[in-house]
């Protein structure tokens, strides 16, 4: 990873907003799918795929890459608009999302895409495969390392706690896990639902590392993951605390956008708040 | 009669024929599997020893993992091996994998068309004592369902072995049905196994009926089918040792010798292998067909010999079958 510079910031957060756009634009001719969870984690995303990642989109499996592991397969419109603007498919074919014979399925298939690594979707299954991936790859003495998203809702998942013990057990220092914590889920909020706190110190029984961030400060989730990479005796989890639907209003902090789309009108409000820099400026 | 190109073991019908535990041969094949192949590694889950995963362990320690009692993180975890370009091989109670972690193997082994290969241990009634929460009944749906997975129930240690060989060369998942209590050695190891063709074990000159057969089931058709020779009914026994992909050459051609069938198996009838050979029937040739199998109900303890005969599995049941099916034809 390069060093951080004031510019590299600003650049990364430009990023996270065309991706917010290209999210709305995507899900529009969609009709279907999740909007506040992608946009929540736009900040994240710029700095994995523009920053983070040990990654060459002309070669999506070069053996030296570091993969990422999207558990939460819902918000995959997030990567992939990601994927299309680092360079693995043309940005045009983000239209085709959950069409038919589409390369962009509704939750993400290995195979189909390039630059998707597993299939993934049903909740609680993604950090068992990066569990999978990681002892793999250090059987084989490789050094790439293994980012797992999650959201926060996939932590009422018996599976995940029976990989969550199991990464603790084996140590896997190469993996990294990033929950993405919105506090939503379908039915409401997380704590209404099946409360989830303290998943701090959950985690800590389990033997992991565990970093809280604001998952809107790329600084701050940079620096949570160079910490994680300098860790040797155990996996890390980064704790990202983000809003849901963050860069669009009528959308933030309101679990209804979890599961849906806007329409035409809310589309172009979105696009419109995200252009203007939240009506700060009055050119796009 | 016996099919000499079978290379049968010649004491099947003796009065104390050879005997092994099916679940054997997978655990050499595994030995064999990891001193020829790097990429193989195996998974338990907590049952190292009864899953017969053991020696393997013993002597791969760094390419075996223990995961606990917790056959959803097992089989998800080796897909993940499988992406890193492992062959892993996954163990447990098939009422447990792939009972347990069904949706699992569906994303994450056949979506994902990865090389996991699942041990279905202690499958059918044959895991007696232990009741009806251990005996694994419908395995052979459950897993014949999925695209991108091949299954085999082996009839004897000998074949089991040979199966858990061939599943690392066939792309995309693998389920073994494996039983635990010793069997009769019906096959040689000169004896042919291709995975994907069945095998007819018994050919009567006259026959008037063939019997489907696959695991455990196919020792009890032979003896049915001796039985029935000395009765004066001809049959046609076949090994269906892979059941996905099925055999429907071999089906459709027997079919149109002997006009009609039955099928044995220690499963449900519904979904099982006689579902799969009927499918083949009704689509190409359909003929009269008889099920031996479990009629919807769950086992229960006992000995294996007791919950058999308890459970429609015993040889006169198939030989009944046999009785009812040539009059229907």
């Amino acid at each position: 990873m390069e060093l951080l510079s004031e510019k590299k910031i600003k650049h990364l957060y430009t990023v996270a907003d065309r991706i917010r756009e290209l999210v709305i634009e995507s899900l529009l001719h969609a009709g279907s799918g999740h909007s506040a969870g992608p946009l929540g984690m736009a900040d994240i995303f710029s700095s994995l795929y523009f920053h983070i990642l040990t990654h060459d989109p002309k070669k999506p499996l070069w053996d030296g890459r570091d993969h990422l592991i999207l558990s939460n397969g819902h918000i995959c419109p997030v990567q992939y608009v990601s994927l299309a603007l680092a360079g693995y498919f043309p940005i045009t074919e983000l239209l085709t999302l959950r069409k038919i014979d589409s390369r962009l399925q509704g939750h993400p298939h290995r195979g189909s895409l390039p630059g998707v690594e597993t299939t993934s979707g049903p909740l609680g299954s993604g950090l068992s495969q990066s569990i999978g991936l990681a002892l793999g790859l250090s059987l084989d003495k490789k050094k790439n390392r293994i980012y797992c998203l999650m959201s926060d809702g996939e932590h009422q998942e018996g599976n995940t706690w029976e990989a969550v013990m199991f990464a603790g057990k084996k140590k896997l220092s190469n993996l990294t896990t990033i929950i993405d914590r919105n506090n939503i889920q379908i039915d409401g909020f997380t704590e209404d639902v099946m409360p989830l706190e303290s998943l701090r110190k959950k985690y800590e029984a389990f033997g992991w590392n565990v970093i809280d961030v604001n998952g809107h400060n790329i600084e701050e989730f940079i620096y949570a993951v160079l910490e994680a990479q300098s860790v040797f005796e155990k996996p890390t989890v980064i704790i990202a605390h983000t809003i849901p639907g963050k860069g669009v209003q009528f959308m933030e902090k309101n679990y209804t956008w979890h599961g849906k789309v806007p329409n035409k009108k809310e589309a172009e409000e979105a696009i419109h708040e995200i252009r203007s820099l939240g009506n700060k400026i009055s050119h796009e | 009669m016996i099919n000499e190109n079978q290379k049968l073991n010649t004491k099947l019908f003796s009065q104390a024929p050879d005997m092994a535990p099916i679940r054997d041969g997978f655990g050499d094949a595994l030995v064999e599997l990891g001193k020829e192949n790097e990429r193989v590694v195996a998974l338990t889950a907590d049952l190292k020893e009864s899953t017969r995963v053991d020696e393997f362990a013993k002597q791969f320690p760094e390419r075996f993992f223990e995961v606990g009692v917790a056959e959803q993180n097992m089989v998800t975890i080796a897909a993940g091996l499988a992406v890193s370009g492992k062959i892993p091989f996954v163990t447990s109670y098939a009422v447990f994998s792939p009972g347990r972690n069904w949706e699992q193997i569906r994303t994450t082994v056949c979506y994902n068309n990865v090389n996991v290969n699942i041990a279905g241990h202690h499958a059918g009634l044959m895991t007696g004592p232990d009741g009806a929460t251990h005996q694994a009944l419908e395995d052979i749906a459950m897993m014949r369902v999925l695209p991108h997975m091949t299954v085999f129930v082996p009839c004897d240690s000998i074949e089991a072995k040979k199966a858990t060989k061939a599943m690392i060369h066939i792309s995309g998942g693998g389920y073994i049905r494996l039983a635990r209590d010793p069997s009769p050695l019906i096959t040689t190891e000169e004896t042919p196994f291709i995975p994907g063709k069945a095998d007819v074990l018994w050919e009567s000159k006259k026959p008037k009926v063939t019997i489907i057969a696959c695991g455990t089931m196919v020792a009890q058709s032979l003896f049915a089918a001796e039985e029935l020779e000395k009765e004066g009914i001809g049959s046609i026994v076949i090994n269906m040792h892979t059941i996905k992909p099925i055999d429907s050459k071999t089906i459709i051609s027997y079919a149109k010798k002997t006009k009609c069938v039955v099928t044995a198996e220690e499963h449900q009838i519904a979904g099982g292998l006689g579902s799969a050979v009927a499918e083949v029937l009704a689509m190409n040739y359909p003929v009269p067909q008889e099920f031996v199998g479990v009629r919807d109900s769950f086992g229960e303890s006992g000995k294996p010999n007791e919950l058999f005969e308890k459970y429609g599995l015993g040889i006169k049941d198939i030989k009944e079958a046999v009785k009812k099916v040539v009059t229907r034809v």
